[in-house]
C-alpha cells in the first residue's frame, strides 16, 4: 500500500460527466478520463485491507458482495497510486478478460463491499478499473497474445456475450483451436446489442476486444443460430468438446390486457434495433424503434430500463416514466442490509439524471404495478393504467404486492418498453441435444464445474445460472474454460 | 505403589506429547574456600549452611520432603577416607594423590550391581590401574526424611577406590581415571541386558575431588550422607548446589555439582554444541599426553553424554577439554568467551586469544553462572551478558564464599575484606597452590600471553576481502528473472511485505492481528519447505536478549572453512576464513567459488536435478549431493558451494534447506563436517526465516542471489528509490536480514551465530520422521506428515508456475499471489475470510443466531478443511446423550472465558473499555494487556457496570505496574510471552503516546516506549518462582497467572511454574495478536495451541500437579466446538480476543501497526476513533452463542459440565473422513493420548489451592507493628534483624497501605523500618509512598522492583571496615519499573540497575553494565564508574554520571541519548540536592567529597539526557507556554 494515510487525505472523486444536455444529442459514451494525479490520488485511498471484501466475490442475501472475477483490486489500486501502469495492465488482466466492459458496465459490487464504505464513501475502484485498460490501449500495451504452442484439439462455443467470449479467450490462450457461434450479425452478444453505445462504445471498444481475440486465432462465425442455422449435433461431431453461453434471453412478459397493442416492446428489441441500425446506418435507415416525440414509459427499474431511458432521451422523447413495482429505497443502507451486503440504496443513474436534468425529475414510480394497456381504434397504444400497491406478507409469509384502493391512475403513451428482467434460455440446443435443464429452465450444470449432462459439453453465463451481471459472466465464461481445458488436457494450465 | 508402564527406572519415557528431553532446571549455586588451601570441616559446614539458606532457590514437586536435587563437591577427605575405607579395602589407602575415588550410583538388585562392579573392575584392570575396593556409602534416608518418590528411585551408593599403577604421575593416573569413567558409564549404561542400567552413575572419579549428591532437598543432604557430618571430614573448598527442576520425577544423577563444576543458567545452544563436539571427533588427536593415547581417547567417545541434562553436557565439554591437556581457566574461557567482538576498549592481546580460540570452538551460549573446581583452582564465571547472580565476600582471614545470593552465610562486619560480584565475562579465580585470588585481568593476561595469537591470526586468517573477486558478472538476468522468481516460489506479497520494506526499513518488516493462515502441512499450496518450521523461543527457563540494546554482546561474525585438531594449539588451526556476515555478495560468492589461496580450493556443486525425473528425482538427488560433498573433503577441497543456479526449465532445484541439512548432518554422522565448509548459492532463501533456518541446519554462508535480482528488479520498476546503487540495495538488504537474524537469536537467547550454527533451534509440524532424520536429524516433529514425496510434488508444482508446460507464451508476465498475509480468492486458507467475518458482525450485532450458525458452519469448516489441527478432530458418537437442559447453564460457562490482553495503547479507549464492560457484566475477565490501567477505572460506574479489568497484566515493560494497580487486581497475569511474537519485546512508538497513554503508563508524552524481550527479574526458573511470589505479596487474595506460548517442551515449563506456585496457567496458541509484530514472528514462532495445552496437560497430570492449577488457552477460537476442543484437550477456561474484536467492527485490516486502522480500535487517531461502533452487548451476545453452541456439544457427547469435559481426549477421534492430500499423513495420537496419572487419586482440573508460603514472611510481623500507620497514619519506628530468606519485604505491608489509603498511601516517612542483615531478593518491591526502608547490610537482586512511592537506603553495617564506594551493595535488576519514590545506596549496584526505571530518584556510588537501560524516567545519580551499555533503549528521565577520569563515553551506548554538561542551574540544583540527600541518609564519604568540591567536581558530571525526551519536554515547555494547562490525571503522582 503505496499511502497509509491516503483515504484521510483525500475524498472520492470521480471523473466528470458530460452535461446531460450535452451528451443526449449523440451516442458517444458519457464519462470523461480523469487527470493522472486524480487518480492517482483516488487510489491512494485503498487501504489495502488483510482481508479485502472488494476482491471476494461472494453472494450475501442472494446479492454479489465484492467482485465475482475476484479482480486484485487492492494490487492495481496501489500500483495505479506509484503509476506503474503497465503492471497494474496485467495485473488486471490476470483476472479479467475485458476490463474495458467491465469498467464500464459493471454495477460495481466492490464498492458496495468496499471497507472503507463502512464509514465513508468507498474507493473508485470501478473507474480506476476503467481508466488503466483505457490508459493499457492508448499506450498500445494491449496487443495480441498469439499461442506459441496449439493442442490440436478444437472447441466450440455458442453465444458470444461475456461469458462466450471470456471462454473463448482463454481456451485460446491454453493453443485450443476455438470456434465461437453467433447467431447476430455481430459479434459481442449483449455487449455489443443489448447495452446502448453511449455507455459502451461499440466500434472503439466492443469491436477493438473482438478483433484483438480474432488475430489471437480465435475463430468468430456470426449469423449463425446453432438450432436453426445447423443442428445443435453437428457441436458434438465435429468438435472435441462445446461451451453454451447462449445466455438468459427470454425476456419476462406482462401478460395484460392490451399487450399486444403497437408501441408495446421488450426492452431488449428496442436496444438491439436501436444498435444496429446506428451502426448500419447512423440511424439513417430507421430500422429502429423511435421513441422521438412519444410519451415513453419504461416499466422495469433495473439496469436495462435504465438503458432504454437513456436511449429513448437520446432519440427526443416527449416525456418519460419508468415504472418500478418495489418501494423506493433508502439513501443509506437498512438495518437488515449491513455492509459488506450489495447496498440497496437509492441511486441516480445515467439515464435518470438526464431525464432529472431535462425534464426535471426522476422519471421513476414506484410500488405502481401496471393493470391494462389501452389502445386506439389502429390497435395503437394510447394509455396505462395503473394502480398503486403495497407489499403485504402472504399466507407462506412471503411478501406479495397488494393494490391500494383509490390510487389508480391512467398515463398517456405511445410507447411502453418492457425491462423486467429475463426467464431464461431459450430451449432449442437444449431439445436437440436431449440437455438436461433446471427447474428454472436454465443449462444444468454444477456450479464450478460447469459439465453439463453430455459429456464435453458445457454450459456458462446466464444461460446456466440465469440472469445477472457481466461480471459473473465472465466469471463463469473463465471457470468453464478452465473445465473444459481440463476435460480435454485432463489437467489444466488455467485458473 | 507400581508405577504407570510409561516409567522406566521412576522416571517417565517419551510417551503422548510428553519428552523427556525438555526438561529444564536451575538453581543456587555456592562455594565456600580457604584460599591459602588449609583443610578444616568448618569449610564443609559453611558451605551446607550457605546450601540451606538458598533453599527457596531450589523446588520441590506434589512431595514436599522431595526435592529437585542438592549436592557438594570437595577435596578429597583423605583422613576421613584413610580411616572409613580400612576396614573394606583391606589395606591402608595409598598417599594422596596416588589413589582416586568415586562416588558411584549402583543398580539396586545384587546381581545387577555385581555384574557393574565386575565390569568396572575390568575396565580399571584393562587400564592397568589396580582395584582397591569398594565401600557402601552409609546413607540415613529415614533421618533425612526423603519422600516416597526420591525413595523409588534410590540408587545404591558406593564408593570406589582405585590406585595408580606406578608408571603414571598424578595428571596422567587422573586421566586414566577418565577413560575409565567414561568408558564404564558408555558400556553400563547402554547395556540392554541390564534393568538399572540407568542407575549407573559416577557423580565422580578423581584423585583431587569428590561429589555427594542426590534427589534431596538443600536441608536434606547432610543428614542422608552421614559422612558429611564427621567432623574428620576436612577440606578446603565445598561447592553446594540446590536444584528446581521443571518436572517432579526422580533424578539422583542430575543433582548437582557435576564432576568439575556446576551450573545456574541454561545452555541455550546445546544441540548445536553436541553436533559441534560429535564432528570433532573425526579429527581429535591427542598429544602425547602421559595417561592418554589416542587408541583410549575413542574409548571417551562420545564426548557428550546422552540422557544428560545441559549442565551434564557442559560438564562433559569441559571435563575433555581439561583431560587432554588444557587448564580448567582456559577450557572456561574457550567455552565461555567474553564478549570480545564488538569490545573496542579490550585489550589486542586478549581479543587475539579470544578470536583465535573462536576457530577452534564455539561458545556455549546461554545464561550462565558456573562455578568451577579441579582441586587446584576453584572459581566462578559468568556469560556474556551477567544473565545470572553470582556475589562474593573474602574475608580477612582468607576465607571466601561465592553464591547466588549474599547472606548465605554470617560473617561479622569487620571481617569482610572485600563484597564483591561477579560480572558479565569475568572469571574469579582461587589458587590453592599460590593461595590467592587471581584477577580477572591478570589471569587473561597471562593466558592471552602464553602464544603470539595475534601474529598467528595475521599470518593465518583469510579475509573475504583479500580474495580476488573475480567480478566478471553482476549476475543480474532480467530475462530469466520472472520464470525464476515463479520457480523458487516469490509471490507478489515477497516483494510486498518481506524483502522490499526490509530494504526500505533496514529491518524484519512488522505486521499485525497474527496467522490466521493455514499451516503447510494443511495447506493446499505448494508451500516452501521453510513454512514447516517453527522458531524456538526463551520462556521462563532462559531469558530473550534484546538483540537492538544489547547489540554490544551479539555478532554475526564467523570463521568457516576446515577446522583443525581441537586438542592442540597450533598456529594452522586459526588457518580459516573469515565471514563477517552470513550473507555473502555476489562478488563475495564469486571470489569464494574461485578461490585458489593457502591451499584453499572451493567446490561446487549443483543442487539441482532434471524435470524429467518427475518428483522421484528429489530423493537420488539429495542422496548423490552428499556423496558429492563428502568426495570434496576426500579430494582437499576447503570449501563447497551448493548451488541452485542451473534452474531451468529443465532443471528443478532441490530445496536448499534439505540440501543443507542433509550434507551437514551426512558429514556429521561421518565425523566429517569440521573438515569443510558449507556455502550455499540459492535461489530459494529470502526471508529471515529462511538464513536462520539455513544457518541454524549448518550453512556457513549464504548467497541469496534471487532475492538481490528481484530487489534490483523492484528498482527499476520504481519501487525503490532510483538513486539506489545494486551495491546499496544489497547492503541494505544484508543490514535487514542482520537484523532479523539476530533477533531471532536474542529469541533464544542466543548472542553469536557461531553458536545458533548447527544449534537447530526449530520444531517441525508435519514433517515425516524420513525427511527429519535424513535432512533435519533429532529435530522434534511430533505429529508427523508429510514425506519426500509430498516435498517433491511441491517442488515441481513450483517448477511448473515458473516454467509451464503449457504455453509460456500467454503467461500474464505477473507473479502470483498466494494470499499468505493478506486473503485471497484462490490463495491461502485463511480462518478469517470475507464471510465469516460478515457473519459474525451481523451476529453479534443484531444477535442473530442464524448468523452465528452461518458463521460458524463456516469457521469450523475452515479449521477443518485447511487451517488448523483441531479440524482434523471429531467427536466420538455418545451412547448416552443428554437433554440440553441437564448441561450446566450458559451464564455459568461464559464465566471460564476472558478477552485477550490488548493495551490500551495498542487498542483504543472505547474497545478496550468496551470489552471491559462486557465481561464484567458477564462474569468473565478482561485483561489490561500492558501499560497500566487509568485509575479512574477501578471505580464503578452509576449503572453498575465497571470499566475495570479483572485481569492486571504484569509484563517485562512493568508500565503502569503500581501497587495501587496491583491492589486492583482479581487476577496478576506475569505474561511471559505472546503468541504472536514470543521471545520479543515491544514498542510503543512516540506518536501514540499521547497525554493519556502516557499518564497511565507513567512516561512522557511523545517519546516511545520500549518493553524488553525479557523480564529483567526472570531469567530462569527460580526467578519466575520469585516474581510469583513477590506479587503474591502484593495481593495475596488476587490469583498468580503466567501467559506462556505453545512450542516443544512448554508442558515441561509449565510444570515448573507449577512449582513455582502459580495459580493459573495460561497457554497461548502461536495464532493471536493483535498490534504490530515481525512478520517472521507472526508467522514462524510458537506453535498451535492444540499441541501446546496438550503437553501441558499431560505433563502436569504425570507431575501430580495438574490439580494445584487452572489451565486456559486461547488463540484464534471462534465457536463452541473449539470451546468443547480446548476443553477435552485440559484447558478449564478460554481466552478470545481477534473475534471479540470482530464483533466490535474489527474487519482484520492488518494495519493496527499503523494507526490507521478505518473502524478506530487499533488505533489512538481521535478521528479514527470516533468511527468506532463496538457495544458491550456485540461481544455478550457472541460470547453467549458460542457458549450456548458449547452447550448443544455437550449434550451430544452426554456431558454436564465444563469440569467433566476437562482432558476427556476418550471423547474425540481423527475424523478419518478428511481427505486431504497432505493430512493423511499426519498423526494426532500424540494429542490423543490420555493423561497418564503417576498413582490413582490423581486430579485433572484444579482442586487444591497452591500453599504460596506467606504466613511466613516477615510482613506479617510489619503489618502487625505498623498497624497504627495502616490503620490512622499515625507514625511508626521499627527496627529489625533481615536474611536473605526475607524475600519481598515491605511488599505485603504496602499492599495492606494501599488498600487502605488507596493511591496516594502516607505522608512521608510515617513507617520508618530499620533492618540489619543482609535482605533477600525483591527487598522493597512495590513499596509505598511514606514507607522508608534503611537497610544497615547488604542487598540481593530486585531490590525497590516497582517502587510506588517508597523510599530506600542501604548502606555498610557498622563496624564494616572495607571501603564502601568499591564494594557491591545491591544485586543485579534494582529498580526495575519503579514508578516513584527515592533511593540512596552506599555502594556499587551489580548489573541493569534503574532498568525501566519510570520515576524513581536514586543516588547509586557505581553500577554494572547496562545501567539505566529502557529507563523512561526519574532520576539517576551515579557517584562512581558504570558498566558497559550505559543507557541503552533509555528514552526518558535524565541520569548524572561523575566521571573524573573521563572514561564515561565508552560504556555509554549513545543510540538514543545525548552527553551534556551540567549547565543550567535548574539541574545544578536538582543534582546537589539528590547527593546531599545521599550524605544524609547514608554517611557517604564520595557524597562529602563530591559536594565539598562542589564547584570542582561539578564539572565533572556528565547529564545524560535521551533525545526524544529532551525534545519532547521542550515542546510541552512550548505548549504550556502558549496554552492553558491542561489538566490531565496523573495517578500517582
Amino acid at each position: 500500500m503505496g499511502k497509509p494515510t491516503g483515504f484521510m487525505e483525500h475524498t472520492r472523486q470521480l471523473p466528470a460527466e458530460r452535461a446531460p444536455a450535452e451528451r443526449t444529442s449523440d451516442w458517444n459514451e458519457f464519462h470523461e478520463h480523469m487527470p493522472e494525479q486524480d487518480l492517482r490520488d483516488q487510489g491512494g485511498r485503498c487501504m489495502d485491507c488483510g482481508v479485502p471484501f472488494c476482491h471476494t466475490g461472494s453472494l450475501l442475501a442472494g446479492m454479489a458482495a465484492g467482485c465475482p472475477i475476484n479482480n486484485l483490486i487492492p494490487e492495481w489500486n496501489d500500483l495505479i497510486y506509484h503509476g506503474q501502469w503497465r503492471e497494474a495492465l496485467d495485473r488486471l488482466h490476470k483476472t479479467n478478460n475485458f476490463p474495458e466492459f467491465t469498467g464500464r458496465v459493471c454495477p460495481a459490487p466492490c464498492e458496495g463491499s468496499c471497507v472503507l464504505g463502512i464509514n465513508e464513501p468507498p474507493v473508485t475502484i470501478k473507474n480506476i478499473e476503467c481508466s488503466i485498460i483505457d490508459r493499457g490501449f492508448d499506450e498500445g500495451w494491449v496487443v495480441p497474445n498469439v499461442p506459441t504452442k496449439r493442442t490440436g484439439k478444437k472447441v466450440a462455443i455458442i453465444g458470444s456475450g461475456p461469458a462466450g467470449l471470456a471462454c473463448a479467450a482463454q481456451l485460446n490462450s491454453v493453443g485450443h483451436e476455438v470456434t465461437v457461434y453467433e447467431r447476430a450479425d455481430r459479434i459481442g452478444g449483449l455487449m455489443m446489442y443489448g447495452i446502448p453505445n453511449m455507455k459502451l462504445d461499440k466500434k472503439k471498444v466492443v469491436q477493438r476486444r473482438v478483433d484483438l481475440m480474432a488475430a489471437e486465432g480465435v475463430r468468430f462465425i456470426t449469423n449463425t443460430a446453432i438450432g436453426d442455422d445447423l443442428p445443435a449435433r453437428q457441436l458434438i461431431d465435429d468438435f472435441d468438446a462445446a461451451v453454451l453461453c447462449t445466455g438468459a434471453t427470454k425476456p419476462r412478459d406482462l401478460p395484460i390486457e392490451g399487450r399486444d397493442l403497437n408501441g408495446v416492446y421488450y426492452a431488449m428489441q428496442f436496444l438491439h434495433a436501436n444498435t444496429k441500425s446506428l451502426l448500419d446506418s447512423s440511424h439513417k435507415d430507421g430500422q429502429f424503434i423511435n421513441a422521438a416525440g412519444k410519451d415513453v414509459i419504461v416499466i422495469g427499474g433495473g439496469d436495462t430500463g435504465t438503458d432504454c431511458v437513456g436511449t429513448a432521451m437520446r432519440h427526443g422523447c416527449k416525456s418519460l416514466v419508468q415504472f418500478e413495482i418495489l418501494p423506493k429505497p433508502p439513501g443509506d443502507r437498512a438495518v437488515d442490509n449491513p455492509w459488506p451486503q450489495w447496498p440497496k440504496i437509492y441511486r441516480l443513474d445515467y439515464g435518470q439524471e438526464e431525464v432529472a436534468a431535462i425534464f426535471g425529475a426522476d422519471p421513476r414510480t414506484y410500488c405502481i404495478m401496471t393493470k391494462k394497456l389501452v389502445g386506439d381504434e389502429q390497435g395503437n397504444l394510447k394509455e396505462l393504467h395503473t394502480v398503486l400497491i403495497e407489499w403485504v406478507k402472504d399466507d407462506n409469509g412471503r411478501f406479495a404486492p397488494k393494490p391500494i384502493p383509490g390510487t389508480e391512475k391512467v398515463y398517456p403513451s405511445q410507447l411502453v418498453l418492457l425491462a423486467m428482467g429475463f426467464l431464461g434460455p431459450e430451449q432449442i440446443i437444449a431439445e436437440q441435444l436431449g440437455l438436461d435443464t433446471d427447474e428454472r429452465s436454465n443449462f444444468k450444470a454444477e456450479y464450478g464445474k460447469y459439465g453439463t449432462s453430455i459429456d464435453g459439453v458445457f454450459a456458462a453465463g446466464d444461460c446456466r445460472r440465469g440472469q445477472s451481471l457481466v461480471v459473473w459472466a465472465i466469471h463463469e465464461g473463465r471457470s468453464a474454460a478452465r473445465e473444459c481445458d481440463r476435460y480435454l488436457m485432463k489437467s489444466t494450465a488455467l485458473v | 505403589m507400581t508405577m504407570p508402564t510409561i516409567f522406566e527406572h521412576g522416571r517417565p519415557v517419551r510417551h503422548g506429547l510428553y519428552d523427556p528431553a525438555y526438561e529444564k532446571d536451575s538453581c543456587g549455586v555456592a562455594f565456600v574456600a580457604d584460599i591459602k588451601g588449609r583443610r578444616s570441616h568448618r569449610v564443609l559446614e559453611d558451605a551446607i549452611e550457605a546450601l540451606h539458606r538458598l533453599s527457596h532457590r531450589g523446588a520441590c514437586g506434589c512431595e514436599a520432603n522431595t526435592g529437585d536435587g542438592a549436592g557438594i563437591l570437595t577435596a578429597i577427605p583423605h583422613d576421613f577416607l584413610a580411616r572409613v575405607a580400612r576396614d573394606y579395602l583391606q589395606s591402608d589407602l595409598p598417599e594422596p594423590g596416588r589413589y582416586g575415588v568415586g562416588v558411584v550410583f549402583l543398580p539396586t538388585s545384587d546381581s545387577e550391581r555385581r555384574r557393574c562392579k565386575d565390569a568396572v573392575a575390568q575396565i580399571v584392570a584393562d587400564q592397568g590401574q589396580r582395584l582397591l575396593g569398594w565401600r557402601p556409602v552409609p546413607v540415613d534416608a529415614d533421618r533425612a526424611d526423603i519422600g516416597t518418590t526420591a525413595r523409588q528411585s534410590e540408587p545404591a551408593i558406593e564408593q570406589l577406590f582405585i590406585a595408580a599403577d606406578n608408571a603414571f604421575d598424578q595428571e596422567a593416573f587422573e586421566r586414566q581415571l577418565f577413560i575409565i569413567r567414561k568408558h564404564a558409564s558408555h558400556r553400563l549404561r547402554s547395556d540392554k541386558s541390564l534393568a538399572e542400567a540407568k542407575l549407573f552413575y559416577m557423580c565422580s572419579l578423581s584423585t583431587k575431588v569428590i561429589v555427594y549428591k542426590g534427589m534431596l532437598t538443600a536441608k536434606q543432604l547432610r543428614p542422608y550422607f552421614t559422612d558429611l557430618s564427621d567432623p574428620d571430614y576436612h577440606t578446603h573448598l565445598a561447592m553446594v548446589h540446590s536444584r528446581f527442576s521443571t518436572n517432579t520425577f526422580p533424578s539422583w544423577d542430575r543433582a548437582q555439582p557435576n564432576r568439575f563444576m556446576c551450573h545456574n543458567g541454561e545452555i541455550n545452544t546445546l544441540r548445536g554444541n553436541m553436533n559441534w563436539m560429535h564432528a570433532r571427533q573425526g579429527m581429535m588427536r591427542t598429544l602425547d599426553l602421559p595417561g592418554l593415547n589416542d587408541q583410549d581417547l575413542r574409548k571417551t567417545y562420545p564426548v557428550t553424554e546422552p540422557d544428560c541434562s545441559d549442565s551434564g553436557t557442559f560438564d562433559n565439554g569441559l571435563e575433555h577439554l581439561l583431560m587432554t591437556g588444557r587448564t580448567l581457566p582456559e577450557a572456561i574461557m574457550m567455552m565461555i568467551p567474553e564478549a570480545w567482538e564488538k569490545h573496542e576498549s579490550m585489550p589486542e592481546s586478549k581479543r587475539a586469544f579470544y578470536e583465535y580460540h573462536s576457530c577452534l570452538i564455539e561458545p556455549w551460549d546461554g545464561p550462565a553462572s558456573i562455578a568451577f573446581t579441579d582441586g587446584h583452582y576453584i572459581g566462578a564465571v559468568l556469560d556474556r551478558n551477567g544473565l545470572r547472580p553470582s556475589r562474593f565476600y573474602v574475608t580477612h582471614d582468607d576465607l571466601v564464599i561465592m553464591a547466588s545470593e549474599v547472606g548465605v552465610m554470617d560473617v561479622p562486619p569487620e571481617n569482610v575484606k572485600i563484597k564483591g560480584r561477579l560480572q558479565p565475562g569475568k572469571m574469579f579465580l582461587v589458587d590453592f597452590e599460590q593461595g590467592r585470588i587471581i584477577d580477572d585481568n591478570e589471569l587473561k593476561h597471562e593466558y592471552a600471553g602464553r602464544r603470539p595469537y595475534a601474529q598467528w591470526l595475521m599470518n593465518q586468517r583469510i579475509e573475504l576481502d583479500q580474495l580476488p573477486s573475480n567480478r566478471e558478472d553482476h549476475g543480474f538476468c532480467p530475462d530469466t528473472l520472472l520464470p525464476r522468481l515463479s520457480a523458487f516460489g516469490y509471490t507478489t506479497e515477497t516483494l510486498q511485505f518481506m524483502i522490499v520494506p526490509m530494504v526500505l526499513q533496514g529491518r524484519d518488516p512488522v505486521g499485525s492481528m497474527g496467522n490466521d493462515a493455514a499451516l503447510a502441512c494443511l495447506s493446499d499450496k505448494p508451500r516452501l519447505i521453510y513454512d514447516y518450521f517453527k522458531q524456538l523461543f526463551a520462556q521462563v527457563t532462559n531469558p530473550a536478549i534484546d538483540s537492538i540494546r544489547e547489540d554490544v554482546i551479539m555478532s554475526l561474525e564467523c570463521y568457516i572453512g576446515p577446522e583443525g585438531n581441537l586438542l592442540e594449539t597450533t598456529e594452522q588451526q586459526c588457518h580459516r576464513l573469515r565471514v563477517p556476515h552470513p550473507i555473502l555478495s555476489n562478488e563475495q560468492l564469486a571470489a569464494i567459488k574461485h578461490m585458489d589461496h593457502g591451499g584453499w580450493r572451493t567446490k561446487t556443486i549443483d543442487i539441482t536435478f532434471d524435470r524429467t525425473d518427475g518428483t522421484g528425482g528429489l530423493l537420488p538427488a539429495l542422496k548423490r549431493i552428499c556423496t558429492q560433498a563428502e568426495q570434496a573433503i576426500e579430494q582437499n577441497y576447503s570449501l563447497i558451494v551448493l548451488s541452485d543456479r542451473d534452474i531451468g526449465a529443465d532443471r528443478v532445484p532441490v530445496p536448499t534447506l534439505m540440501a543443507c541439512g542433509a550434507v551437514h548432518h551426512h558429514l556429521v554422522r561421518l565425523e566429517k563436517r569440521t573438515r569443510i565448509g558449507i556455502v550455499l548459492e540459492t535461489g530459494e532463501a529470502r526471508e529471515v526465516h529462511h538464513h536462520c533456518l539455513l544457518v541454524g541446519y549448518g550453512a556457513d554462508a549464504i548467497n541469496p542471489y534471487l532475492a538481490f535480482e528481484a530487489l534490483w528488479q523492484a528498482q527499476r520498476d520504481g519501487i525503490l528509490d532510483q538513486s539506489w546503487s545494486d551495491d546499496k540495495i544489497v547492503a541494505g538488504y544484508r543490514k535487514g536480514v542482520s537484523k532479523g537474524m539476530l533477533k531471532v537469536m536474542g529469541k533464544m537467547g542466543i548472542s553469536t551465530l557461531q553458536s545458533y550454527k548447527g544449534a537447530q533451534i526449530f520444531e517441525a509440524i508435519g514433517l515425516n520422521e524420513q525427511v527429519i532424520n535424513h535432512c533435519f536429524a533429532n529435530t522434534p516433529s511430533r505429529i508427523q506428515g508429510v514425506g519426500f514425496d509430498v516435498l517433491a510434488d511441491e517442488v515441481i508444482r513450483r517448477h511448473e508456475i515458473g516454467y509451464p508446460t503449457r504455453n509460456e507464451a500467454t503467461q500474464l508476465p505477473v507473479l502470483p499471489n498466494d494470499g499468505q498475509f493478506h486473503w485471497r480468492h484462490d490463495g491461502e486458507k485463511h480462518a478469517w475470510s470475507p464471510q465469516t467475518i460478515a457473519h459474525l458482525q451481523d451476529a453479534a450485532r443484531s444477535n442473530s443466531k442464524d448468523a452465528y450458525w452461518q458463521f460458524a458452519k463456516l469457521a469450523n469448516h475452515e479449521a477443518r478443511d485447511h487451517c488448523y489441527l483441531r479440524g482434523l478432530l471429531k467427536f466420538r458418537q455418545s451412547a448416552d446423550p443428554v437433554h440440553i437442559d441437564q448441561v450446566e447453564p450458559a451464564s455459568q460457562i461464559v464465566k471460564r472465558f476472558c478477552t485477550g490482553a490488548m493495551s490500551y495503547g495498542s487498542i483504543s479507549i472505547e474497545t478496550h473499555e468496551t470489552l471491559a464492560i462486557a465481561m464484567n457484566r458477564i462474569g468473565g475477565k478482561s485483561n489490561t494487556g500492558e501499560g497500566g490501567e487509568d485509575y479512574e477505572r477501578f471505580k464503578p460506574l452509576a449503572n453498575n457496570d465497571s470499566k475495570r479489568s479483572a485481569i492486571k497484566q504484569v509484563a517485562s515493560g512493568r508500565f503502569g505496574v503500581t501497587s495501587w494497580y496491583l491492589t486492583n487486581a482479581d487476577e496478576l497475569q506475569i505474561k511471559i510471552a505472546q503468541g504472536a511474537k514470543p521471545g520479543e519485546g515491544g514498542e510503543l512508538p512516540g506518536h501514540k503516546v499521547d497525554k493519556i497513554i502516557a499518564a497511565v503508563r507513567h512516561s512522557t508524552p511523545g517519546v516511545g516506549l520500549i518493553s524488553p524481550p525479557p523480564h529483567h527479574d526472570i531469567y530462569s526458573i527460580e526467578d519466575l518462582a520469585q516474581l510469583i511470589f513477590d506479587l503474591k505479596n502484593a495481593n495475596p487474595t488476587a490469583r498468580i497467572s503466567v501467559k506462556l506460548v505453545s512450542e516443544i517442551g512448554v508442558g515441561t515449563i509449565a510444570a515448573g511454574v507449577a512449582k513455582g506456585h502459580a495459580d493459573h496457567i495460561l497457554i497461548s496458541g502461536d495464532t493471536g495478536g493483535t498490534g504490530a509484530s515481525p512478520l517472521t514472528s507472526i508467522k514462524h514462532v510458537g506453535l498451535p495451541w492444540e499441541l501446546g495445552i496438550s503437553e501441558t496437560h499431560q505433563t502436569l497430570v504425570l507431575n501430580d500437579l495438574r490439580s494445584r492449577v487452572v489451565l486456559q488457552t486461547d488463540g484464534q477460537l471462534k465457536t463452541g466446538r473449539d470451546v468443547v476442543i480446548a476443553a477435552l484437550l485440559g484447558a478449564e477456561e478460554m481466552g478470545f480476543a481477534t473475534a471479540p474484536l470482530v464483533t466490535l467492527g474489527c474487519i482484520m485490516m492488518r494495519k493496527c501497526h499503523l494507526n490507521t486502522c478505518p473502524v478506530g480500535i487499533a488505533t489512538q487517531n481521535p478521528e479514527l476513533r470516533r468511527k468506532f461502533t463496538g457495544q458491550p452487548e456485540h461481544v455478550i451476545n457472541y460470547l453467549f452463542m458460542v457458549a450456548e453452541d458449547a452447550r448443544q456439544i455437550m449434550a451430544q457427547l452426554g456431558i454436564r459440565r465444563i469440569n467433566d469435559l476437562i482432558g476427556r481426549v476418550d471423547l474425540l477421534e481423527t475424523d478419518d473422513a478428511i481427505d486431504h492430500y497432505k493430512a493423511r499423513g499426519l498423526d494426532l495420537t500424540p494429542i490423543l493420548t490420555p493423561a497418564e496419572k503417576p498413582h490413582p487419586g490423581v486430579e485433572v482440573y484444579c482442586t487444591i489451592a497452591q500453599d504460596h508460603g506467606l504466613d511466613e514472611v516477615l510482613d506479617n510481623k510489619l503489618i502487625e507493628l505498623a498497624a497504627p500507620a495502616i490503620e490512622r497514619a499515625e507514625p511508626v519506628r521499627i527496627d529489625l534483624p533481615i536474611r536473605n530468606g526475607d524475600r519481598a519485604t515491605a511488599t505485603m505491608l504496602s499492599h495492606h497501605i494501599s488498600k487502605r489509603h488507596g493511591a496516594d498511601a502516607l505522608p512521608d516517612d510515617c513507617v520508618h523500618i530499620k533492618f540489619t542483615g543482609s535482605a533477600g531478593q525483591s527487598f522493597g518491591a512495590w513499596a509505598v509512598h511514606g514507607v522508608t526502608l534503611e537497610l544497615a547490610g547488604d542487598a540481593n537482586d530486585y531490590i525497590g522492583k516497582g517502587l510506588s512511592g517508597g523510599r530506600i537506603i542501604a548502606y555498610p553495617p557498622a563496624g564494616s571496615n572495607f571501603d564502601p564506594s568499591e564494594a557491591t551493595i545491591i544485586g543485579n535488576v534494582a529498580l526495575y519499573g519503579a514508578i516513584h519514590g527515592q533511593a540512596f545506596f552506599r555502594g556499587h549496584a551489580a548489573e541493569r540497575f534503574a532498568v525501566r526505571n519510570s520515576g524513581a530518584h536514586a543516588v547509586i556510588e557505581g553500577v554494572g553494565d547496562h545501567g539505566c537501560e529502557y529507563m523512561t524516567g526519574g532520576r539517576v545519580v551515579v557517584l562512581g564508574p558504570t558498566g558497559r551499555n550505559f543507557a541503552a533503549g533509555m528514552s526518558g528521565g535524565i541520569a548524572y554520571v561523575w566521571d573524573p577520569h573521563d572514561k564515561f563515553i565508552e560504556n555509554c551506548n549513545l543510540g538514543d541519548v545525548e552527553l551534556e554538561n551540567i549547565k543550567n542551574e535548574e539541574d545544578e540544583r536538582e543534582l546537589r540536592n539528590l547527593i546531599e540527600q545521599h550524605r544524609q541518609y547514608t554517611n557517604s564519604s564520595i557524597a562529602e567529597q563530591v559536594i565539598m568540591a562542589w564547584a570542582n567536581t561539578l564539572p565533572q558530571f556528565v547529564k545524560v539526557v535521551p533525545t526524544d525526551y529532551k525534545r519532547a519536554l521542550a515542546q510541552m515547555k512550548d505548549q504550556e507556554e502558549q496554552t492553558e494547562p491542561q489538566a490531565v490525571a496523573v495517578p500517582g503522582e
